[in-house]
């Protein structure tokens, strides 16, 4: 019944009038193809979210949308607390802050081949990942606090990472209005021992090199030269973040019945911005951004630690970090005029154009890095946020491949020593401690991420830079 | 000895479990067997040590919301896996306790962490037949 209320707008720009509750349209920025292989329940999750509470111009679907919780999982909403606008847990999602993080590292393809399998080697002792795996650190309850509070500030000052990674992360490392006093105690006893942890799932850590730069003036303003070898993670706010969000949605859906708001899906679960339950989620959900910038910096440190062990010329040096599971207050023009907006981006990457503020003063012209993770056996790419996309979609696009099968279809149809020896053949070296893993993140699994990138150029959304294939990927 | 048994169903980016039983804390056990099973083969689990898990709910759903989150949280911050549960009524809520051992990579290849219980497709209920079941998605 959605599907057939689609319109087309442009070539990549999709619209459904609203009707019904919707207090808004939706708009799906997607191609011919990407729409016809799209789940109706991505449309009906995304009216969901345009009925409520304060939601401004739209709610959006970006290109690699796929059928999420509550929120699509690709979904883009902002709110206004002036006008009863909601914060929602569930339009974050269970995994605070999930982002990805590139490091160039000075070094060409010839540097690395030679020494491949052992730096993945080395790599995969370095790191902690997979289930059960503990961190290198273990905290007292009063370290949690600031490291909640101060994110990857707290970790530089600790000695994990360097001072200049900081002005390469989304609000230098640290969101202001971190609250850990409305982070649980089991929240905190989940994170003890796991800040400097990869997780599992579709998280990785993976060695690259650049097959394709289509923008040599950008690509060089971000060092970013055909065969030279960049580092990507992929992770986030851990057992944290898990927490967090699995104690404010039954709160939450509470807040919403006694406030009166119809949730269509108990996962759409919100309150009033400016009620206590959301300043409080507010609060703690910047806590576990926080989490998760400090998890990624511990990481770089261990990374740096492990390149320098087999190749000690090795400079890495931090490109971006971007989080893709956030809601964040931003200003964006509404009618030519400034609001302060609460977005949600709920798999979506922020995609701030060339001259936005937030930037720092070496990216200004070129605008704001994008990072977008494929699978371990096709290509990761970097984009840069325009100018178009700040009007199009308050400046967010896509966040990776999106899935085209269930876990359980993935292990029937491949074996993970299958998917390990046909990346192998590929020269692509896999370290996971788990087979099954591997085949349920076996890159046919995934939707072609070029074919999302596309969509997301030609929708204005982001402009192409750079493409990225894997060399090494530790899984957990 | 438990009828009952659980089950796994599709869903695009994550896992479904089910629990399928004769009463509704049978349900809750074989679904927590499902939740194990997302991450090993529950039978490789030696059930050796006793976890206590109380939750206080009234309504069966959320009262299953917060046992799958219950034994989440164990697993997470023990680094235990569980291969047998006792689940009893109690006034208000649930005591269950769950054996499992600790997470040993070898032994069991963890294939996934489960992060969170969701709400998406919770249910409890009784079917035609007598049988409670309860489910959910649990995000991976």
């Amino acid at each position: 019944m959605y599907a057939d209320k689609l319109r087309r707008k442009s070539e990549c720009e999709w619209f459904i009038e609203p009707f019904g509750k919707m207090h808004v349209p939706v708009t799906v920025f997607a191609d011919r193809a990407l729409i016809d292989a799209m789940d109706e329940q991505v449309y009906q999750q995304a009216a969901n979210v345009a009925s409520l509470p304060g939601i401004v111009k739209a709610s959006y679907a970006m290109p690699d949308a796929h059928w999420g919780y509550g929120f699509p999982i690709g979904g883009v909403a902002a709110f206004d607390a002036e006008q009863g606008g909601v914060i929602s847990a569930g339009g974050v999602g269970f995994d605070i802050s999930c982002g990805v993080r590139a490091l160039t590292t000075g070094l060409t393809l010839d540097d690395v081949e030679g020494c491949k399998e052992r730096l993945a080697t080395r790599l995969a002792q370095r790191i902690p990942a997979g289930v059960g795996s503990r961190g290198k650190l273990e905290l007292m309850p009063s370290e949690i606090d600031d490291m909640l509070r101060g994110g990857a500030q707290w970790a530089v000052e600790r000695g994990y990472g360097r001072k200049e990674d900081l002005a390469r992360i989304e609000e230098n490392g640290k969101m202001a209005h971190a609250e850990p006093r409305y982070v649980s105690d089991r929240a905190k006893q989940r994170q003890k021992d796991e800040v400097g942890t990869l997780g599992s799932g579709n998280h990785y850590l993976e060695v690259q090199r650049v097959t394709a730069v289509y923008d040599s003036d950008i690509g060089s303003a971000l060092s970013l030269t055909l065969n030279d070898i960049v580092v990507m993670i992929h992770c986030g706010s851990r057992g944290l973040g898990h927490q967090v969000a699995t104690d404010f949605l039954p709160r939450m859906i509470k807040a919403a019945q006694g406030e009166g708001i119809e949730l269509p899906d108990k996962e759409l679960a919100c309150a009033p911005i400016k009620s206590d339950v959301g300043k409080q989620y507010y609060g703690a959900m910047n806590a576990g951004i926080n989490c998760a910038l400090a998890n990624r910096e511990v990481l770089t440190h261990l990374i740096r630690q492990a390149f320098a062990d087999v190749l000690p010329q090795a400079d890495l040096r931090l490109l971006y970090d971007v989080s893709h599971n956030t809601c964040k207050v931003e200003e964006h023009l509404i009618d030519g005029r400034p609001r302060k907006l609460y977005i949600h981006r709920k798999g979506a990457t922020r995609a701030f154009g060339p001259g936005h503020p937030a930037l720092p003063a070496d990216l200004k012209s070129v605008g704001q890095p994008v990072l977008i993770g494929g699978t371990m056996g096709t290509a990761s790419f970097i984009l840069t946020g325009t100018q178009t996309g700040m009007a199009l979609s308050f400046g967010s696009c896509c966040h990776g491949a999106g899935r085209a099968m269930s876990r359980s279809q993935a292990t029937k149809r491949w074996h993970g020593k299958d998917v390990v020896s046909h990346l192998a053949q590929k020269g692509i070296i896999i370290k996971g401690t788990s087979l099954r893993g591997v085949a349920e993140e076996a890159p046919g699994a995934y939707k072609d991420v070029t074919v999302v990138v596309d969509a997301t150029e030609r929708a204005g959304l982001a402009r192409k830079i750079a493409r990225l294939e894997p060399m090494i990927c530790v899984k957990g | 000895m438990s009828q009952g048994r659980w089950e796994h169903y599709s869903h695009p980016s994550d896992i479904g479990i089910r629990g399928i039983g004769s009463t509704r804390e049978d349900a809750f056990a074989q679904a927590a067997l499902a939740l194990t099973a997302v991450i090993t083969d529950p039978k490789r689990v030696e059930p050796d040590e006793p976890v206590e898990i109380t939750c206080q709910e009234d309504d069966d759903e959320l009262l299953f919301y917060d046992w799958l989150s219950g034994l989440l949280y164990e697993m997470a911050t023990r680094g235990m896996l569980f291969g047998r549960f006792d689940v009893q009524a109690v006034a208000g809520g649930l005591k269950a306790t769950a054996y499992g051992e600790p997470v040993d990579v070898e032994k069991h290849e963890p294939a996934v962490e489960v992060k969170a219980a969701t709400y998406s497709d919770l249910k409890v209920y009784q079917d035609d037949a007598g049988n409670w079941i309860a489910q959910c998605i649990v995000d991976v």
